[in-house]
């Protein structure tokens, strides 16, 4: 593993492979009796939330709990910060705090960049302004992974238990196509997961009104559409993207209407799919404008599954940055 | 990177009394180069397969003995080895009784009392066959019994599975220097060692073959 978890595009096939084999051990827990483990016992993860977060953060405090290490939340809301304390002055005092590892969201791109040379324990991205949001695309490769992984998909076999149904360790998304609907522009989800999808195997498609497309899209690992009906006909994965009214600082589209209209996926656009197909997407939901209430609550959505993977896929990512020596590196 | 399977070589861990500065590492960078591979000079069997077969169906047998005919027992080997013995052990209960016994993996890594001394491991499966353990006489299983800390670890992670009525451990070999108070109640064999020396067990599943082998330690 990397010291820091910045970007997904650091991740190497084998990194992204072993944190979702981790989580894939770790999913057990949370069916057991006494649902934490001894092993980040005596350690101090600290949320440091910048942005209004209740998912990504509650997510992290569960998941560092779980692995039984202390956690500190603190949100700019109602702290110095509210003060005018500048992101290196909070981070020393996090440093001197004794914090293990620190999980940042950040409205500036790069911030949590910048607070890896301020700090000396871990740092991961939770987030930041309009970059990545690593953990996010691990865990939609995760419940990807859990839904349509199997005999399908490429991989190594492993040693099934008897009774253990299908065993996906080692195995990556190879083959698995995928489309990324909406805001792409503002999202750093989209930006995090083409690049880790990619790096997994899958063939992505990024589909968005052309004001709302990234200008260097033609230089990212994936393909890009304005087609949105096309598209659905021949996709395994549909990841619906929340429109970020709150990024929007001009006229993205005339009316939500519209929007709606084109990009939105209702029953109809969702009966094109084919029927293995599953319905993504990362939360908060505008239902009625990207995805509509009876899509969002169909069997093929996975909104609640992501929700719950992904304790245990940050459980993972904290198992593995801080559950071993640290390495020289 | 972290290792993927665990060493299978049974030598004196971090926290074991030889040198913790070179014993840390990983066994790819350790001094001396060449990791220890079978056919290398300095191996030497110490079981045979019939040997081994031979071992295993005895403890079985004991097994039977001593919880009066496998009542209410589950088999839990601790991988990577401990899983495949457990599972040999549950079809000869199975051959002797006429009923299979429960069988599962216990993986006990997340318990380790040395994980700060090693590069964050990959985790194996834990499974608990669907009764679970509560009230069931677990018997843990593991090819080598060394320090007795993986056994520690194990009996950790059972706790929080559940409540056994009893807990066994059944090893293929006991090489001795326990650094806790903890012995097994099913040994397939009493191997006498040195510390510094290393056992390897290599089974058909994953080795191709079966056998124990003993190594001198190549400092």
């Amino acid at each position: 593993m990397n010291r820091h978890l910045i970007s997904a595009g650091d991740l190497s096939r084998d990194d992204a492979i072993l944190i979702l084999d981790t989580a894939e051990e770790l999913a057990s827990v949370g069916g057991r009796p006494i649902r934490k483990l001894p092993t980040l016992r005596g350690l101090t993860v600290v949320n440091l939330f910048y942005e209004d977060s209740t998912r990504t953060r509650t997510s992290f405090e569960a998941a560092a709990k779980r692995l039984s290490a202390d956690v500190i939340n603190f949100s700019a809301k109602g702290s110095s910060v509210a003060k005018g304390e500048s992101l290196k002055d909070t981070a020393l005092t996090l440093e001197a705090m004794g914090a293990d590892a620190v999980v940042i969201r950040h409205p500036a791109s790069g911030a949590p960049r910048r607070l890896t040379n301020w700090v000396s324990g871990r740092v991961v991205n939770a987030g930041d302004g309009t970059h990545e949001h690593p953990t996010q695309a691990l865990l939609d490769a995760f419940t990807m992974r859990q839904r349509l992984g199997g005999p399908g998909l490429t991989g190594a076999g492993g040693t099934g238990l008897p009774g253990s149904g299908v065993d996906r360790r080692g195995q990556g998304l190879d083959g698995l196509r995928v489309t990324i609907v909406g805001d792409v522009l503002h999202s750093r989800v989209a930006r995090s997961n083409v690049l880790l999808l990619s790096t997994l195997g899958a063939q992505v498609t990024l589909v968005a009104p052309p004001t709302l497309m990234p200008h260097a899209v033609d230089t990212w690992p994936c393909r890009a559409s304005y087609d949105l009906d096309a598209e659905l006909r021949k996709s395994d994965v549909v990841m619906m993207l929340r429109v970020q009214q709150e990024r929007m600082t001009a006229a993205y589209f005339p009316t939500v209407r519209e929007y709606r209209r084109r990009y939105g996926l209702d029953a109809g656009r969702m009966a094109l799919l084919p029927e293995h197909a599953i319905v993504m997407h990362p939360g908060p939901m505008n239902r009625g404008v990207e995805i509509a209430a009876e899509v969002a609550d169909s069997d093929r959505s996975t909104i609640v599954a992501q929700v719950a993977n992904g304790v245990t896929v940050r459980m993972a990512v904290l198992y593995l940055m801080l559950g071993g020596m640290e390495t020289a590196e | 990177m972290c290792a993927m399977r665990p060493e299978p070589v049974h030598e004196p861990g971090p926290d074991g009394p030889g040198d913790p500065g070179i014993l840390a590492r990983p066994a790819a960078s350790r001094p001396g180069g060449e990791g220890p591979r079978l056919g290398d000079e300095g191996w030497k069997a110490v079981l045979t397969p019939e040997e081994i077969r031979r071992a295993l169906t005895r403890i079985a047998h004991e097994i039977l003995e001593r919880t009066h005919g496998g009542e209410e027992i589950v088999l839990l080997g601790i991988p990577t080895r401990g899983v495949y013995l457990a599972r040999r052990l549950a079809a000869r209960i199975g051959e002797f009784e006429g009923t299979p016994a429960p069988v599962g993996s216990l993986d006990v890594t997340m318990h380790r009392d040395d994980l700060r001394l090693r590069p964050a491991r990959a985790l194996q499966r834990t499974q608990v066959p669907p009764d679970g353990v509560d009230g069931k006489t677990v018997v843990l299983v593991d090819d080598v019994l060394f320090s007795g800390r993986t056994i520690r670890a194990a009996l950790d992670a059972l706790n929080d599975l559940g409540r056994p009525r009893a807990v066994q451990l059944a090893v293929l070999v006991d090489r001795g220097h326990r650094e806790l108070p903890i012995r097994a109640d099913y040994v397939g064999k009493n191997l006498p060692t040195a510390h510094r020396e290393k056992v390897r067990v290599r089974l058909a599943e994953i080795d191709g073959e079966d056998s124990v082998l003993l190594g001198e330690g190549n400092q």
